[in-house]
């Protein structure tokens, strides 16, 4: 009975320490962030000077490097994840075919971002540079634009598989009504199929933002690792994890290296806030969809 | 005119057809291509010297990058010293206690950290491992892989021992069996081939990880089997050696990319036959 006991302890002494992890991450981001809070205070949301030496930092520039990559990578990949879920969704349902794209799709989304990265350098930042001189602006090819083509690359499996295994949820009466009814696939698609896996596709998208915000290693690659504020789409840049990934070795001094703990404080929160909203909203789907 | 119509309504239908099946391989494509460039660029380079030797200063040639492999294995094996026994019982506890308000909050924290980017939870492991040790390590590299594991193992095992059928526990506990024994000789081992597909899809996750590496396992021109000093690892080579401007550096990152390619593959297929078996079984 004792040993029973012991294990029944055991079990729930890990769910608090499971529990428990989150706050104590939280915590010790804040408390790492707190130097920088109190040199910075919001001065360091708005400010956009990034000066190690004369201790000024203002994460603006990184806020919007941040910012403009994700949203414009989440735009482009959007048709091509869409498209993705709904041929496999609606048009191969089942069969060899799609089991083999489906498979193929999974297996490609494990590649390890580096070397998505590596061959963003090699490939994509010759391509953009070639671009660029054609449109006469400076040739970095490295930049802003870059990172966006190789962040939209990366967020299409993602995205496609939550969209997909949405899309699957819609009920098959629902569609079979509107096809006895003489409607083309096209026109189900459209009227059925979408409307009804509407916010699950919004909850696939916003899950698909909290990866590209906090995507660090091919963004760091191809972005040209520049901490001004960016004054065009091509120029080169910095986003929040490229910057730590950059910079947190070289860190000296309290408020620099408490800084960048505080950008980490800033991504652990949105990325959050984004998982708790859209994983809300898939499992509340789900549950109505089932019913 | 209704003709007219309906021929204008199939129109839109084939064309919308068109435009999905365009997009789509449009996305699997450049996708394909990537791998299919990798392969082609580093299957070259590997070669026995290539697994087995220590890298070489830039200009000379035939440098290897056992130290990565190796860094590679002692940072997988602390990640799961660490991330399954805690996430295995992670799992069995939220597979247990369903309802109970604990598991609720357990759950949320537990999907909530596997949404974390990875790069943050290498600053924790900075602040929580190399910080009080005073010194970059294997361990906190581990520690930090570990913390990015420890998730997907919670979560797949919860879902496998869900699936165990009730009335095997029940049969067991009707035989007099104490609950800890049938958990831990029923419910567990009926879930294994589960579990270890989880654990293996974490593996291949956690080996390609980069990130949290930079300020934790650090990165280390020579080999070390030291589990308390800095250790390279293949992710980290990949990146030290393609932003480096050697032709020679740039070559083996690429060879150690398709290394680093097979392993995560192989990770996931395996652990996909290994669930597909054992999914027929219930």
């Amino acid at each position: 009975m004792n040993k029973e006991r012991t294990f029944r302890a055991i079990l729930i002494l890990v769910g608090m320490i499971l529990s428990l992890l989150l706050l104590a991450i939280f915590l010790s981001l804040l408390w790492g962030s707190f130097p920088s809070i109190k040199a910075l205070g919001w001065k360091f949301f708005y400010s956009e000077e990034w000066n190690p030496i004369t201790n000024k930092f203002g994460a603006l520039p990184f806020l919007i490097g941040t910012l403009v990559t994700s949203f414009l990578a989440l735009a482009i990949s959007f048709p091509f994840s869409l498209a993705v879920s709904i041929y496999l969704g609606e048009y191969m349902r089942a069969g060899k075919i799609s089991t083999l794209l489906k498979v193929t799709i999974d297996l490609i989304s494990a590649v390890p971002s580096v070397i998505y990265g590596f061959w963003g350098l090699i490939i994509l930042v010759p391509l953009v540079r070639n671009i660029e001189m054609k449109l006469n602006i400076p040739p970095y090819g490295v930049g802003i634009f870059t990172a966006t083509l190789i962040l939209s690359v990366m967020v299409i499996p993602y995205s496609a598989t939550i969209v997909r295994e949405v899309i699957e949820l819609v009920p098959d009466d629902l569609k079979e009504a509107a096809y006895s009814l003489g409607a083309t696939k096209y026109e189900v698609i459209k009227d059925v199929v979408l409307p009804y896996a509407k916010s699950g596709i919004f909850a696939g998208l916003l899950l698909s933002l909290g990866r590209a915000l906090g995507e660090t290693m091919a963004v760091t690659m191809v972005i040209g690792n520049n901490n001004k504020l960016p004054k065009s789409l091509f120029a080169p840049a910095n986003t929040m994890a490229s910057l730590i990934a950059n910079e947190f070795t070289e860190a000296v001094g309290n408020v620099y290296l408490s800084s960048l703990i505080e950008m980490g404080l800033l991504l652990f929160i949105v990325t959050a806030i984004i998982n708790i909203i859209g994983k809300y909203i898939i499992n509340r789907t789900t549950v109505q969809m089932r019913e | 005119m209704s003709d007219k119509k309906t021929a204008l309504r199939l129109a839109k239908n084939k064309v919308f057809k068109f435009i999905v099946v365009l997009f789509s391989l449009g996305s699997i494509i450049p996708l394909l291509f990537i791998l299919l460039y990798i392969f082609k660029k580093g299957i070259g380079v590997i070669n026995w010297k290539f697994l087995v030797g220590l890298p070489k200063p830039p200009g000379v040639t035939g440098g290897g990058i056992a130290n990565a492999i190796v860094g590679t294995l002692m940072l997988i094996l602390v990640a799961s010293l660490f991330a399954i026994p805690l996430g295995v019982s992670g799992g069995v506890f939220l597979s247990e206690y369903r309802k109970s308000k604990l598991a609720y909050f357990t759950r949320l924290s537990v999907e909530i950290l596997q949404g974390i980017p990875s790069i943050v939870i290498g600053i924790i492991a900075y602040l929580w491992v190399v910080k009080p040790m005073g010194k970059f390590s294997a361990f906190s590299g581990g520690i930090a892989l570990g913390m990015i594991m420890l998730p997907m193992v919670v979560r797949s095992s919860e879902e496998v021992l869900k699936l165990v059928p009730r009335t095997l526990k029940e049969a067991s506990l009707a035989l007099g069996i104490p609950y800890h024994r049938t958990i831990l000789r029923v419910a567990v081992p009926s879930a294994l081939p589960g579990i270890v597909s989880g654990v293996l899809l974490g593996i291949a996750r956690i080996a390609g990880e980069t990130a949290p590496l930079l300020f934790t396992a650090f990165g280390n021109q020579f080999m070390n089997w030291n589990l308390f000093k800095p250790v390279n690892s293949l992710p980290l080579l990949i990146f030290n050696y393609a932003m480096s401007p050697y032709d020679e550096w740039q070559r083996a990152a690429w060879g150690a990319s398709v290394i680093l390619v097979i392993i995560v593959l192989l990770g996931n297929i395996i652990s996909r036959m290994i669930v597909n078996k054992w999914k027929t079984r219930f």
